[in-house]
């Protein structure tokens, strides 16, 4: 019997039309980030995947990560935080949501490679939900020194995982390596009140623009101080 | 059946991980009930070859014996060398060609014997009970019985004192961690392999090094869920010798272990995935060796207002916080603060009672908007109270920041993100 006899008698019983792809993978899960507006355009955070999030600093990325780390915490998963600048703030974190019982915080006093090798570890270790690497105060010219052979090495440890990988920087470092790249900007900055004693911080408008060709959309939330 | 164990070394420990019913007869004594290990190990000889396998493995240097009763087992443990298995009913044969002083009979009985000639356990087997009963009382009856092997009793169990120690003396001092690791493989496996016979697991682990400057060096191990996993501990250990090494070349080393029960838990099949315990300890393990005692953790706030104050548990330590609810509105979204550790020391101009322009590492620009000042103290009852007055500030740079001015000057406290 033929092979391609035999591949027609398979489809037949599957109920294919005879345009099956056998040889494509499933597409990755994707988990919500906890922000409607940046679910909404980008369907949310892949599973077993790298998703970048960078911009400059007060453009919200914290913010959203913070986001990110909330909702995976109340989806009762482990997270991990690997902080390479050690600028985590856990009262905000948890004013915003984060059950910090769930979470590890790594704490990498100012050595980025120190933070990539954590990454690895709880990578290889397994059982996160999220692992987050903030390299967010890194300067520039040292994240930008971490090979794209380190950034490939992270997601192949992430890849057929049921993990999050979230990197936070002040550029785009992972480039092809990452599936989902998310530009924070800020557009405004909310003040109430006259300026006097009497004027507060608001909030800030952040616009996330993702980079992916088929996924293109920049939908903009607002985070709003605690 | 019953099996004497007559030699060196910890027999107890030896007898325990085959019975639970020890009887420690007299030093270098022991005998155990061995009653049901045929269906373990197959005939008396599997059993007294297992015996004597795991005797060498813990280096316990013995003599072993089995028989139907206890007494026959002690006189042929401490008549023969090595293995003995006496046949049931074959007692007074197999033990007739020892000496009397096995029996360590009373100087006076012994005297009685020697004049009679009587030098061997076939000679006393072979006089008739009447005549030993009339001539030398109920201790000659005992000894006759003990000599033909047909005394019965029951043993006088030993309470275990589920104590799991282990300790090794060196001939020569061990400075390094690999020779060393080679040492604690050896205490570690020993010691699981007694809890696991005794269907224990442990939860914490303590480790005493004795230096050849005679101090000690002691450290402990504390597991998140009881555990046997001997590869684990030994990686552990590794990872604390080397972020904790001993002052001086080790001469001495000695381990326990806490018995617990082991944990026996399944999860749901729809419950997140989390790290294994057991696991995940491992890996903290390595990352603290990489970043730093301490700092890997889950954070706790405090119970106080003093700005910053957290402080880092063990994982799967932490009581459940109350976080955003499952019907929380995904919309509220809030700002974060990055916090500089340790703030970052400022150069502030002032005007009209506000700050106007800031320089600090990293940070230098124009105020463009600001909001305070915000001020707050504590713990004044205290010998460390805090004080300070705060602005969330707009720089001309694009970034928004929070600066406070306390006793110590200005600060930046952190950015918002």
């Amino acid at each position: 019997m033929g092979a391609a006899v035999l591949k027609q008698q398979f489809e037949a019983v599957l109920g294919g039309n005879g345009n099956l792809d056998w040889q494509s993978r499933p597409g990755p899960e994707w988990v919500r980030s906890g922000i409607s507006e940046v679910d909404a355009a980008t369907g949310g955070l892949p599973r077993g995947c790298l998703t970048e999030i960078f911009g400059p600093a007060s453009s919200g990325r914290t913010s959203l990560l913070v986001s990110i780390l909330a909702a995976a915490t109340a989806r009762d998963e482990v997270c991990a935080l690997v902080d390479a600048e050690d600028v985590f703030d856990p009262a905000s974190a948890a004013a915003a949501g984060v059950r910090l019982e769930r979470l590890l915080w790594v704490r990498s006093a100012h050595n980025a490679e120190h933070a990539l090798k954590a990454v690895d570890l709880l990578l290889q270790g397994g059982g996160f939900g999220l692992v987050a690497m903030d390299l967010g105060d890194t300067p520039p010219q040292t994240a930008r020194r971490i090979s794209l052979t380190s950034w490939f090495r992270l997601r192949r440890a992430v890849e057929h995982t049921p993990t999050v990988l979230v990197t936070v920087a002040r550029q785009s470092n992972a480039k092809t390596c990452a599936s989902l790249i998310l530009e924070c900007k800020r557009e405004d900055v909310v003040w109430s009140g006259a300026p006097a004693p009497a004027r507060l911080l608001r909030g800030i408008e952040v616009r996330v623009a993702s980079t992916d060709r088929r996924k293109a959309c920049s939908p903009v939330f607002t985070a709003k101080a605690i | 059946m019953f099996a004497c164990l007559h030699g060196k070394g910890n027999l107890t420990a030896l007898a325990f991980e085959f019975s639970p019913t020890v009887e420690r007869t007299a030093e270098g004594t022991v005998i155990l009930d061995a009653s049901g290990l045929d269906r373990l190990f197959g005939l008396p000889q599997d059993v007294a070859a297992a015996l004597a396998r795991r005797a060498a493995e813990v280096r316990v240097n013995a003599n072993i014996a089995l028989a139907a009763n206890p007494d026959a087992a002690i006189c042929a443990a401490r008549g023969f060398k090595g293995v003995s298995v006496i046949p049931q009913g074959d007692e007074a044969k197999f033990l007739g060609p020892l000496p009397l002083g096995v029996l360590a009979p009373s100087p006076g009985l012994q005297e009685t014997l020697e004049r009679w000639g009587i030098r061997r356990f076939q000679e006393l087997g072979a006089l008739p009970p009447l005549g030993i009963a009339e001539r030398l009382g109920p201790e000659g009856l005992r000894l006759r019985e003990l000599a033909r092997g047909e005394a019965e009793r029951k043993l006088v169990p030993l309470e275990d004192p589920l104590r799991f120690e282990d300790e090794i003396e060196l001939e020569y001092p061990v400075d390094l961690l690999e020779p060393l690791t080679f040492l604690l493989s050896r205490l570690v496996n020993g010691l699981a392999t007694r809890l696991s016979t005794r269907g224990l697991a442990t939860d914490e682990m303590r480790l005493r090094l004795k230096p050849e400057n005679r101090s000690t060096h002691e450290r402990t191990l504390r597991l998140p869920v009881p555990s046997l996993d001997t590869k684990t501990f030994l990686k552990l250990w590794q990872l604390d010798l080397s972020a904790h090494p001993p002052p001086g070349p080790v001469v001495h080393v000695w381990m326990g272990m806490n018995p617990v029960k082991p944990q026996a838990a399944q999860s749901g099949l729809f419950i997140p995935v989390t790290p294994e315990p057991v696991k995940l300890e491992l890996t903290l393990a390595r990352i603290q060796s990489i970043v730093g005692e301490g700092r890997a953790g889950a954070p706790e706030l405090l119970d106080t207002h003093r700005p910053g104050a957290f402080r880092m548990i063990p994982v799967g330590q932490a009581s459940r916080s109350v976080g955003r609810p499952p019907g929380w509105p995904s919309f509220q979204v809030r700002m974060s603060l990055r916090m500089f550790r340790p703030p970052r020391a400022a150069r502030v101009a002032i005007a009209s009672g506000q700050p106007s322009f800031i320089a600090a590492e990293g940070i230098r620009g124009k105020v463009v908007e600001l909001a305070g000042p915000w001020r707050t103290s504590g713990d004044w009852w205290t010998t460390d109270p805090w004080s300070r007055d705060e602005w969330d500030i707009a720089l001309s740079d694009g970034a928004l920041y929070r600066v406070y001015c306390g006793p110590g000057g200005w600060f930046v406290e952190g950015s918002y993100d």
